[in-house]
């Protein structure tokens, strides 16, 4: 299904109302079937050319939600549309139209390889389903692929054994950029390499994202490596956006208290602080908190927050939504607290 | 000088690989006083995990120590027997490691666990022991400590179970706690509140801490002075404030500055992160000269022939670089 772009917007990902459940159980040991809400109503956007920072912990659908962008992940409910195509839960996805529009790179360049392929025939594959055939053609663009994520071209006829963690990332940047995506979503794709490799890898993905005009979205549980290559930020908790805004703004101005306990808890070498502001871990999310998600572990909560659900969603006109009762109150508060 | 709580000299730790024996870590000295924090900071094969299992006798085939000596209150400690091992191990030492679900014994209820500290170090009745449990479960702030005796390592969180193991190493109030990545397999808010927990129980307490990371901020957060480790040496070690302030090994000033810090786009605009080129080196292949020699920024001839020392800085500290500064 295409849908026309209207005049003007450059927005090349909307999601709107996106949930992705998982029915659980109801077989072998008897007892019902429970519900699973991994990703349960979430709203994003993203504009061409920028990057879109997903925050969160692990179990909060972040991936779920890098899934169904990529057409990995069938939506339960709501709609996601990618430069014109447009999936729902009732429209199939047609992975193969989806393939040449949004790609992923994953986390673990040593999972995400064939072992049994070089890296020319992972390369390759993707172009021949997509109707690329002609040997020079193919080997044209295998090769300046290669050379643009900074391999060499010997390198198209080794396996993935051959390569070291950060050249490994590479190839599967290679891999996700081969048929020409206009969207790139990024799982993590810093945190199984070396420290010492780390700044080689978000370097050459921003470069890559300017050369080629590319729109990502960032995921990753690091702040530092988000607030670097992100224009825009959502925050996730339990499968809903708790925050989201331009990237100064949050890093600046957090207003839900996830978000300012997240930063806290980045130790900070040059000031020896206490770094927890939340307590507890994320509940179990089939068995999901009343009230608003985060208020057990919340240091603001009143009851308020413990019987009503989390608020909607509200955007301020800056663009800054946060979804939190007390956002207003807790606004002056400062972020790191000294015990 | 005070005899310091332990003190490694030149420690050599050997890898023997079938056709030959190489050194996984070379020259690596510290020491660390009564009460103190000390981290060793680098990425993985760097040899500050194994360097950790060596202070405790933990070292298996095929690792071993080749060459220098441990002290532990002045005594030396690398030749004791098995049993003398075991006794220092638990009691005087005690160590926490990533992965909690590993470390702890999935068939036994935590309490058990921990109980068994007060008997096997400090001759307890196992009755009094499980009193002391429900304590210990107390003190790293399990709530209802007198029911999570009973569970297993499986019913419990990731946090929860990390805590458990704090319990556990905290048991024979030890005089030196040494925890190797204790929060990497954790979430960053969970992560949180274990540092500080740890932090305030061994200050409490007086208990030295080893504190093994590749994260060098966490390290700088928990530890007074922290070595860095590159390629089974010891490249620099300095108050951890200095660090971060004025790194004085281009490895070190390279893992500074290659980070993207919080705070640090909206004060400096976004720059290019500097990178570190190439490599970490496999075990078997160190090159000659300085180990990071090609990989760094600073080389000249002299960084691929001659190995550098470890030098005194003015400021404090030690660094291993012919052109430090």
């Amino acid at each position: 299904m295409a849908e026309a772009n209207a005049a003007g917007d450059d927005v090349i990902l909307r999601i709107e109302d996106l949930a992705v459940h998982f029915r659980l159980g109801g077989g072998l040991f008897g007892g019902g079937a429970r519900t699973l809400r991994a990703v349960d109503g979430v709203d994003l956007e993203l504009k061409r050319g920028q990057c879109l920072g997903l925050v969160g912990e692990s179990g909060c659908g972040k991936s779920t939600v890098a899934l169904s962008i990529v057409g990995l992940q069938a939506p339960t409910r709501g709609r996601i549309a990618v430069d014109g195509q447009v999936v729902t839960s009732d429209t199939p996805i047609d992975r193969k139209s989806f393939a040449r529009v949004a790609q992923i790179v994953f986390q673990d360049p040593y999972a995400s390889l064939n072992p049994r392929q070089t890296v020319r025939r992972t390369l390759e594959d993707p172009l021949r389903l997509h109707g690329v055939t002609a040997r020079s053609e193919i080997d044209d663009r295998v090769g300046s692929m290669l050379a643009r994520v900074g391999l060499r071209p010997e390198h198209a006829d080794r396996y993935p054994h051959e390569f070291s963690g950060g050249q490994r990332q590479r190839i599967g940047i290679a891999r996700a950029l081969i048929l020409n995506p206009k969207i790139v979503v990024c799982d993590e794709p810093v945190s199984a390499l070396d420290v010492s490799i780390r700044a080689q890898i978000i370097n050459l993905l921003l470069d890559l994202k300017d050369t080629l005009g590319l729109s990502y979205v960032m995921i990753s549980h690091d702040l530092g490596v988000v607030e670097h290559m992100s224009d825009q930020v959502a925050v996730m908790y339990l499968g809903r956006i708790v925050e989201k805004g331009d990237w100064r703004e949050i890093f600046e101005r957090p207003a839900h208290p996830y978000t300012r306990a997240l930063i806290a808890a980045i130790p900070d070498p040059l000031r020896r602080m206490p770094l927890a502001a939340a307590k507890g871990e994320l509940p179990n999310p089939l068995n999901p908190p009343s009230g608003c998600a985060f208020s057990p572990r919340c240091r603001y909560a009143q009851d308020v927050c413990r019987q009503e659900p989390g608020p909607a969603l509200e955007t301020r006109p800056d663009g800054h939504a946060v979804r939190c009762w007390r956002a207003a109150e807790i606004a002056d508060e400062p972020v790191a607290f000294t015990a | 000088m005070s005899t310091p709580l332990i003190e490694v000299e030149d420690l050599r730790i050997d890898l023997d690989a079938r056709t030959r024996r190489v050194a996984a870590v070379e020259g690596v000295s510290f020491r660390i006083d009564r009460g103190e924090t000390f981290g060793l900071v680098g990425e993985s094969g760097c040899g500050k995990s194994i360097t950790a299992l060596s202070l405790i006798g933990l070292l298996r085939h095929p690792l071993s120590i080749g060459d220098g000596k441990i002290r532990f209150e002045g005594r030396e400690i690398q030749n004791l027997s098995p049993a003398r091992q075991r006794e220092l191990r638990g009691n005087r030492i005690a160590m926490i490691f990533q992965e909690p679900m590993t470390a702890l014994n999935p068939v036994s209820p935590v309490g058990r666990q921990i109980a068994e500290m007060f008997v096997l170090h400090k001759g307890k009745s196992w009755r009094e022991a499980r009193k002391l449990a429900v304590e210990a479960l107390a003190n790293v702030r399990v709530p209802a400590p007198e029911r999570r005796v009973k569970d297993y390592p499986h019913q419990l969180s990731g946090g929860m179970r990390q805590r458990v193991m704090i319990a556990i190493a905290l048991a024979c109030e030890p005089d030196l706690l040494i925890a190797d990545e204790p929060t990497t397999a954790l979430d960053v808010t969970v992560q949180a509140e274990i540092i500080d927990l740890m932090k305030e129980l061994c200050a409490a307490r007086g208990t030295a801490v080893l504190m093994i990371s590749h994260d060098l901020g966490l390290v700088a957060n928990v530890c007074r002075r922290v070595a860095v480790m590159y390629a089974g040496r010891i490249v620099e070690e300095r108050n951890s404030d200095d660090v971060f302030r004025a790194p004085s090994h281009p490895y070190t000033h390279g893992l500074v500055a290659s980070l993207p810090r919080l705070g640090g786009r909206a004060a400096h605009g976004r720059s290019r992160l500097q990178e570190i080129k190439g490599v970490v080196p496999a075990i078997a292949h160190y090159p000659d000269g300085c180990r990071f020699n090609p990989r760094c920024a600073k080389v000249t001839e002299i960084c691929r022939m001659v190995e550098p020392t470890a030098e005194l800085l003015d400021a404090g500290g030690l660094v291993r670089c012919h052109h430090h500064g």
